[in-house]
């Protein structure tokens, strides 16, 4: 893409993207919800420094992931007191540029990596590879030229910056994909593939998507697509389906569904960077809705130190009063106590 | 005869000469000492806390262009170190920090915080006193064109004078007595943006071009006791005086053209320019200037070269003790000691 035509998308994408209108709607008519920061929880070994926080993710133990853009993309797993525990898959060849770490209910963790455009399916215990989705592009092609030059073919088993990953309960495999294609694919459990919706292109449309950033699917089997670029969350049923999308929850950077016989969303209206003065005050909070998209509340603001969000790229809320949040522009995860809540 | 040259230099006065600067007698020496196995690559930058350790940010690395993938990524190729007041080496700081990739400068504020300027990342990184990540501003583009222009990113033409909080190779960091934050933005962008001290974006100004207030390269910042912010307009042969809102007030042309500035701190101010060689030119230029905050010349120093009395393109000063700087000489890869007589 020649430099003008990305220079026009940038300031598309920084202004008209970054402040939807109907997010100031939601924003004045939900609540506020009480909550505490949990200060400096997750620390980096005496001499280590944690990056770019793409991912962020608990297991049934309490155990947290964090997956980050550092000199080279890593994975980080802590105990339940924020305690640093381990690096896994130091080295690994389907780590590049981190974007989304999720576990599923068995515990197993699985990687999305937009540098490699691959998903991968570590074991509970992050020793053995069990499943890799996608495919690495050869060394001797160089780098793709995406996202200057064309989109790769709509091929259902290679991936384009591929952003997010989710299960329903049989666990097939949801994988939203991404930065180069804007779709959403379904494989079984043993990865081959079922359905997709979407295409190579981005639109704004039904069935449609300008950068599905996130995804996550709920206990009956619906998914929940963030696309960014649209400022909406998509929701899809099981077979990928359009069913309907909900708008008035800002830039729609990231969503995750809690576990539990009541199930919530939470969607981050992330503030984006690069822009002008007085951005802040549009952007930055969490929102917490019933799924069918009605707003409980809200809480968080935009802010370089904590317990401000300075570009929420993803959540944890395994505990729907516990939240995590891996950020992009300050290289920390920061935890958040949700008050006054059972 | 005497008397004549003074006439000679009036009239030199008169018709726009600048005077002939009085030479500052000074000794040079090299005081800081690495591992075994360990050099300085580019000295880009140095800065002394209050304690009197000195920081050097200097490009001695490889940066690791990885292949294979959705698209090139840059990695590594600076690193961070700390000295004691004596010089010996005390520790290697930031080894794994995903921002360190081309170093332009470090500075240490008046609490001990660590700032370090990236040219390749194109960030401002605060470190705290322990070496820290504390506060971040700008963001590393996420990939690079091979083999070495950074991808334009989400930002806006360079030079254009946008308002926005992101930074295209930035040189220098500075703060005023409040806390406030002035980034000179720099290289590719030509403008100073300002944030708190809490890191929220205020403002921005200056754009490429020669008229007041805009830039050929805003190459150093430095903020004196008043909050007045000075900008090293390389390419332009000025600094340029604003208040803290950045309305213009003055241009200062007695201190060359300025690729390193610095403000001693204390009651009395001085001002340091260098008006440094490029690494392509030994045989003009290199000197630096103690001025005035107004502009009058209280000397120079110094001269291109490779020489150990030498300087070789000066990218950055250390003023914090007028008498005693520490100068990151980009050419000769090395830090100097400059005391002034």
């Amino acid at each position: 893409m020649h430099l003008a035509a990305m220079a026009a998308l940038s300031l598309l994408l920084s202004t008209t993207a970054a402040f939807p209108q109907s997010a100031a709607t939601a924003a004045a008519t939900t609540p506020d919800l009480p909550y505490e920061a949990v200060p400096n929880l997750f620390q980096a070994p005496p001499g280590d420094t944690m990056g770019e926080l793409q991912g962020v993710a608990t297991n049934s133990k309490g155990h947290v992931f964090g997956f980050f853009r550092g000199t080279h993309t890593r994975l980080w797993e802590f105990g339940p007191d924020g305690k640093f525990i381990r690096e896994i898959g130091k080295g690994f060849y389907g780590f590049q540029f981190a974007h989304s770490v999720r576990v599923d209910r068995h515990d197993n963790i699985w990687t999305v990596d937009e540098g490699t455009n691959v998903v991968t399916k570590f074991d509970p215990t992050g020793t053995k590879v069990l499943m890799v989705v996608g495919h690495r592009p050869s060394q001797a092609d160089g780098p793709y030229a995406t996202p200057h030059g064309p989109n790769p073919p709509d091929n259902n088993y290679t991936l384009c910056r591929p952003t997010d990953v989710a299960w329903d309960q049989q666990d097939n495999i949801f994988i939203s994909d991404g930065y180069c294609n804007n779709r959403v694919l379904k494989y079984s459990p043993e990865g081959k593939f079922l359905a997709k919706n979407g295409g190579p292109n981005s639109g704004k449309g039904e069935n449609e998507y300008n950068l599905p950033h996130g995804l996550q699917v709920d206990h009956q089997g619906n998914v929940y697509v963030a696309d960014r670029g649209n400022n909406r969350y998509v929701v899809l049923d099981n077979n990928l389906k359009w069913k309907t999308a909900y708008t008035q929850f800002g830039t729609a950077w990231s969503d995750c569904i809690s576990e539990g016989p009541h199930q919530y969303l939470f969607m981050s209206n992330s503030n984006p960077n690069g822009n002008p003065p007085g951005s802040w005050a549009k952007t930055g909070q969490i929102y917490k809705a019933e799924l069918d998209g009605t707003p409980v509340g809200k809480f968080g603001h935009a802010g370089k130190l904590a317990p401000g969000f300075q570009v929420v790229h993803m959540m944890d809320c395994r505990n729907p009063n516990q939240i995590i949040a891996g950020e992009i522009e300050s290289w920390r995860m920061q935890k958040f106590v949700l008050k006054g809540s059972k | 005869m005497k008397r004549i040259t003074t006439l000679l230099l009036a009239a030199a006065c008169a018709i726009g000469f600048p005077a002939a600067a009085q030479e500052i007698s000074y000794t040079n020496s090299q005081p800081l000492t690495l591992p075994a196995d360990t050099f300085f690559g580019m000295a880009a930058g140095v800065a002394t806390d209050s304690k009197g350790h000195v920081f050097v940010y200097t490009r001695n690395g490889d940066p690791t262009i990885t292949l294979g993938g959705s698209r090139a990524f840059a990695h590594g190729g600076s690193s961070l170190y700390e000295f004691g007041p004596d010089g010996k080496f005390i520790r290697q700081i930031g080894k794994q920090v995903y921002g360190f990739l081309a170093a332009q400068q470090v500075r240490v504020d008046k609490s001990d915080n660590i700032w370090v300027v990236d040219r390749y990342s194109s960030m401002v990184i605060k470190l705290d006193p322990q070496g820290r990540v504390a506060m971040l501003l700008g963001r590393k583009p996420e990939s690079v064109d091979v083999p070495s222009k950074p991808d334009e990113g989400r930002g806006n033409p360079p030079g254009s004078g946008a308002q926005s909080d992101l930074f295209q190779s930035p040189t220098d960091v500075a703060w005023d007595a409040q806390g406030n934050i002035f980034v000179a933005d720099g290289i590719g962008n030509a403008r100073i943006a300002k944030f708190t001290h809490d890191g929220v974006f205020v403002k921005s100004w200056g754009s490429r071009g020669t008229g007041e207030g805009q830039f050929k390269t805003a190459h150093g910042v430095a903020v004196d006791a008043n909050g007045n912010v000075y900008v090293a307009d390389r390419g332009n042969n000025r600094i340029q005086v604003f208040d803290n809102n950045g309305t213009f007030k003055s241009a200062i042309t007695t201190g060359g053209d300025p690729e390193a500035i610095c403000i001693s701190p204390g009651a009395h101010q001085y001002l340091y320019s260098s008006n440094s060689n490029p690494q392509d030119d030994l045989d003009h230029g290199g000197e630096i200037y103690k001025l005035e905050l107004s502009g009058t010349v209280v000397g120079k120093f110094g001269q291109a070269g490779k020489g150990p009395k030498d300087f070789g393109s000066v990218n950055a000063i250390d003023c914090r003790n007028p008498n005693a700087l520490y100068v990151a000489e980009a050419g000769n890869w090395r830090v100097t000691k400059v005391a002034l007589h």
